[in-house]
Order: structure tokens, then sequence, then C-alpha cells
């Protein structure tokens, strides 16, 4: 994945209306007015956030039928989620590692000091 | 927040929207703990997961002062992060710019150190640029422990619901 396309996906996932399209299409393909019904916002509103997600790649939309049912597109948010964790283990295993050296920093003190 | 910090926990917390803010103590002195993390002749020696080396460690430590890491993977592969210090007070507190080559955005690191009894805490306080950055780090598997592909992404979709 591209730095650019990292970036889309953010920014699509920034939005608490496309996460919540997003957490209804987790459960299975849908048309835009299933994806609509628990929304208050109209249905402009709507297309306008299934654009931004389309453009992300994060959803795909079938072309044969007027409907035109959305489904999720799994690989960007996998990188994120990838991404995101990798962040955390980062740190949590480079603050382990980091007590192990500088345990191994305090007992050559101790042993320099010893022999003085 | 907790002035008690386990040690050999990590914590992380958001303090707003555009920041991250990662706890962790150390059973060592304030001095030791700013060496390990501010000289290069240390800081291969740690930093980066398991399996990580850092095979490129320049630092100049003085604020206007630029530091350039490469970190190599276990496959080989490199990645490669840098940044300007702003602020520089040894063994207290330590400002610095952070950019990946390979990842968009840059954020303002501040790290604290406050040693008590021998104790010493490291407070990391991440700001970036952004907070769709922020929000996709903390809420999408930071703090909670994601399973694997499928489970991991209906786990994210619930978190960023």
């Amino acid at each position: 994945m591209t730095t650019d396309a990292l970036t889309l996906t953010f920014s699509a996932l920034a939005d608490p209306t496309r996460r919540a399209i997003l957490s209804r299409l987790s459960e299975g393909p849908a048309t835009v007015k299933e994806i609509s019904a628990p929304f208050t916002i109209s249905g402009p509103a709507i297309s306008k956030h299934l654009r931004v997600l389309e453009r992300a790649g994060l959803i795909a939309r079938g072309r044969a039928a007027q409907w035109r049912p959305c489904r999720l597109e799994a690989a960007p948010l996998k990188e994120v989620a990838e991404w995101a964790d990798g962040y955390r283990r980062f740190w949590e295993e480079s603050y382990e590692r980091l007590d192990d050296y500088l345990r191994d920093l305090q007992r050559k003190e101790q042993g320099n000091e010893q022999h003085h | 927040m907790s002035s008690t910090t386990e040690i050999g926990a990590t914590t992380f917390t958001t303090r707003s929207d555009r920041e991250v803010e990662i706890t962790r103590a150390f059973d060592a002195p304030a001095a030791l703990v700013w060496a390990a993390c501010t000289e290069p002749e240390h800081v291969p020696n740690w930093y980066g997961p398991r399996g990580w080396s850092l095979p490129v460690c320049e630092i100049d430590l003085r604020p206007g002062g630029s530091w350039r890491y490469v970190m190599r993977g276990p496959d080989g592969s490199e990645m490669g992060l840098g940044g300007v210090f702003r602020e520089v007070s040894p063994h207290d507190r330590l400002v610095t710019t952070e950019s990946f080559d390979d990842y968009p955005g840059e954020s303002l690191n501040t790290m604290t150190l406050t040693e008590e009894d021998g104790v010493t805490t490291m407070t990391t306080a991440v700001l970036y640029e952004s907070k769709e950055m922020r929000e996709a780090v903390i809420q999408s598997g930071m703090q909670g422990g994601a399973a694997e592909t499928l489970d991991r992404l209906a786990e994210l979709l619930r978190t960023l619901a």
C-alpha cells in the first residue's frame, strides 16, 4: 500500500457516519436504501459518503442491478489494522529490550565500582 | 493521570484528539535512561521490536540538531525515520519532530523522565498532525488485542463504529 493510499484510508475512516456504514457492511452486502435506513441524514449525503469510501477502496459496488449493492473491501482496513498493531508492538517490545539493556548497563557500572 | 506506574507495563492513553501518550517505568535512574535514549552507542541496543536492528543511528543532540535512524527487519527490509530536536533538557525533557520515510505525516514527540526511588517513569506524548492519523492508530488496535484477519477486521470495525 502506498503512502497516499494509507492517507486516503485514514481520512475515509475519520468520519463516524462512514465508520457506521462500514460496520453495517461487515455483516454483509447492502443496498443504498438499506444502508441509509438507520441514519437521519439525506440520501444524497449517504451517497456522498459511499463515494468517499469507494474512492478509498473500502467498499465496492455492484454494477448489475439498479440497486447496486455495496460490499466491504477488507484489504485497506487490514493494512490499517496491521499498521496500528505494529505500532503498539513496536513500543512494547522496544521497552522490554530497553529494560534488559538498562539492567546490563547497571550491572556493568556496579562491576566497575567493585574493581576500584 | 496516575502517579504510580507498574514497572514493565506499557500504557497507551489519549490526552487529546490528536495525541497518544505512552507511559513506561524503568528500574533505573533518569540519567541512565536518558543516556540509553539519546546516545548513538546505546540506542541500537534496544530500539525496535525483537529481531530488528538499527544499522543507522545518527544523533545530533541539541536544539535544531537532527537525528536519523534506519531500522532493518528480520526479512532484511529497511525503514528510515528521523526528525529535528526542538528542546533538549538532559535527564528531564526531550522534544523532537518525527517522521517515517514510508508513512504519511509528522508527529511532535515530547519525552519526559521522572525519577522516584531509583525508578524512572518515561512519558512520551506523541502529537499527530491530524486527528485522523491518531484515531486510526488508537482505535484500530493500539489498546485492543486484535486477532487475525477477519476476527481482527470485525474487532476493528466495532471499535471504529
